[in-house]
């Protein structure tokens, strides 16, 4: 065991970075084992796998994925690589869409934010990916309110964005076999909530900054 | 020891190599210190880092000959796939372009240079134009989404074409059976390279020292009559001199030099094109570390064909 990292999650990490050839620019902060929550935009199921894989190997073994439970608890295997080779955090998508009352709906928003914080924990840093979906890879997609109320829950926590550029080309929705094309994984400044700012103008703000580090125009 | 290091004239072809390398590198120190302005020194600097590339290339070369025919097609196979891959990742495709790039890149490559491995010339000479060219457009219009759908088969088939077919017929030439020459063609191979490369830099070179009149500035800015000539020239007199490696006469070993000269000039002219089309420089610098192979071998992948054709017909009984 490489610090508390499984050989499994090694492994995958090796292939994706081979298939994506990935490179990584930290352009507005460098790797730190400060507790740190990567929100970057969501193409691809490669996504949190590259940009685990480009965090230097002692960080790695710090930083937990957040992943839907929906989707990931569907199937044993699926469960097994996230849960047990990535150490992942799943939580409840939508779980406040599916309530009947506002009080319900807070309730549940509360939960899935203790849930993340209490992943922090002390030691963790997160990745997590605020449009709460895959998108086409065109536009970055509206974010989540998760980002603003966990940033609000843990300020001591830093916000970095990221961007991951053609990874909706080398596996998109709906496919299980990859194109090797390359990537571009972009680091940027870290954001935070100032004081008195709304829930809206801070996501969109959090949303624009994952959006500018976009470097190769095509879509 | 492999068979091809039993031919004296190989490593005669090797050393000239490394030596012409080692005064290159030498005469780029000295420029380089002499040089004051900004943009002749960008010039230097400019071919500084194509003879490191060429350090390494020759290393690559020589391990890929020490494996044999085995090697050359690993290393060229290799270099194919990431040509594609600078390739496409450039150029637009959209997401119902998937599977067929899929395709592309884990059968149809892969399966074109197998086809040399197992020395079946039929096949292999036409593998890609005839079934590739129909099954990219096919598996296209499977995926039904028909949104420039000629543009996205053209750009698909162009790469495979180039990328794949026209670089697969460099390790090819170790499939002639020259009368004379039998267990020889790495030289063959290794001369192509040579002259290829060496019609790229001269080319370069002389347009920095005399070059006036643009060719296309529209696609090339430094492309001019005057250098490409020059270039062309001088890189076919080089040809002309390493006729004892070949199985030409020497006025054989002019023609034919002249030919891989033209044609790299065109391949690059062409590639020039694409680029100015995407709106990059060079492909490698719009993927920095990773890239830059298709801007080396952008005139390789349009000799190499011809130079095999050409070599078939008038050599190969």
């Amino acid at each position: 065991m490489n610090g508390g990292v499984h050989p499994i999650a090694s492994l995958l990490a090796a292939v994706a970075r081979g298939i994506t050839g990935v490179q990584v620019q930290w352009a507005g902060c460098e790797p730190d084992e400060k507790q740190r929550i990567y929100f970057a935009n969501h193409t691809s199921h490669l996504d949190f796998v590259v940009l685990w894989s480009a965090l230097p190997s002692d960080l790695r073994a710090h930083t937990r994925p957040v992943a839907a439970q929906d989707y990931w608890e569907s199937s044993a295997l699926r469960r097994y690589v996230v849960v047990n080779v990535f150490n992942a955090v799943l939580v409840q998508r939508g779980a406040m869409a599916q309530t009947k009352t506002p009080e319900e709906a807070r309730f549940a928003a509360r939960a899935l934010i203790e849930q993340m914080a209490a992943a922090l924990g002390k030691e963790y840093s997160l990745i997590l990916f605020p449009e709460g979906t895959r998108g086409n890879g065109e536009k970055v997609g509206e974010f989540r309110a998760g980002l603003y109320y966990l940033a609000l829950r843990r300020p001591d926590v830093e916000l970095v964005p990221a961007y991951l550029e053609n990874m909706n080309r080398i596996l998109p929705k709906g496919e299980v076999l990859p194109v090797p094309m390359l990537s571009l994984l972009t680091f940027g400044k870290p954001i935070q909530v100032e004081p008195g700012e709304e829930k809206e103008a801070f996501l969109e703000r959090a949303r624009e900054a994952v959006s500018s580090l976009r470097r190769i125009g095509n879509a | 020891m492999p068979q091809a290091f039993h031919d004296v004239k190989l490593l005669w072809l090797f050393g000239d190599v490394v030596v012409l390398l080692y005064v290159a590198t030498l005469i780029g120190r000295w420029v380089k210190r002499r040089r004051r302005s900004e943009a002749s020194r960008a010039a230097v600097d400019n071919v500084i880092a194509r003879i490191r590339a060429w350090w390494k290339m020759c290393a690559i070369f020589v391990a890929a000959i020490l494996l044999g025919r085995v090697g050359s097609l690993v290393l060229f196979g290799l270099i194919s796939f990431l040509a594609l891959r600078e390739y496409m990742t450039l150029v637009p495709t959209r997401r119902g372009d998937h599977r067929t790039l899929f395709w592309s890149f884990f059968v149809i490559m892969p399966l074109q240079y197998c086809l040399i491995g197992f020395q079946w010339y039929g096949f292999f000479a036409l593998m890609i134009p005839v079934l590739a060219v129909v099954f990219v457009p096919t598996s296209i219009a499977i995926a039904g989404d028909t949104a420039s759908f000629l543009e996205r088969s053209a750009k698909i088939q162009f790469g495979i074409m180039v990328c794949a077919y026209c670089l697969s017929y460099a390790p090819a030439l170790l499939l002639l059976k020259i009368p004379g020459y039998e267990g020889q063609d790495a030289r063959l191979l290794l001369y192509l390279v040579i002259v290829d490369q060496m019609s790229g830099v001269l080319q370069f070179v002389w347009d920095k020292l005399i070059g006036k009149n643009k060719i296309a500035w529209r696609v090339s800015p430094n492309k001019t009559w005057e250098g490409s000539f020059g270039g062309i020239l001088s890189a076919t007199a080089l040809g002309t001199a390493l006729w004892w490696a070949t199985p030409f006469t020497p006025l054989q070993s002019a023609a034919i030099s002249f030919t891989i000269c033209v044609f790299g000039f065109c391949g690059s002219l062409v590639m020039s094109a694409i680029k100015r089309d995407i709106g990059i420089k060079d492909f490698g610098v719009a993927i920095e570390r990773r890239g830059g192979i298709l801007d080396r071998i952008d005139s390789l992948c349009f000799a190499a064909p011809v130079f095999f054709q050409l070599v078939r017909y008038y050599f190969v009984p």
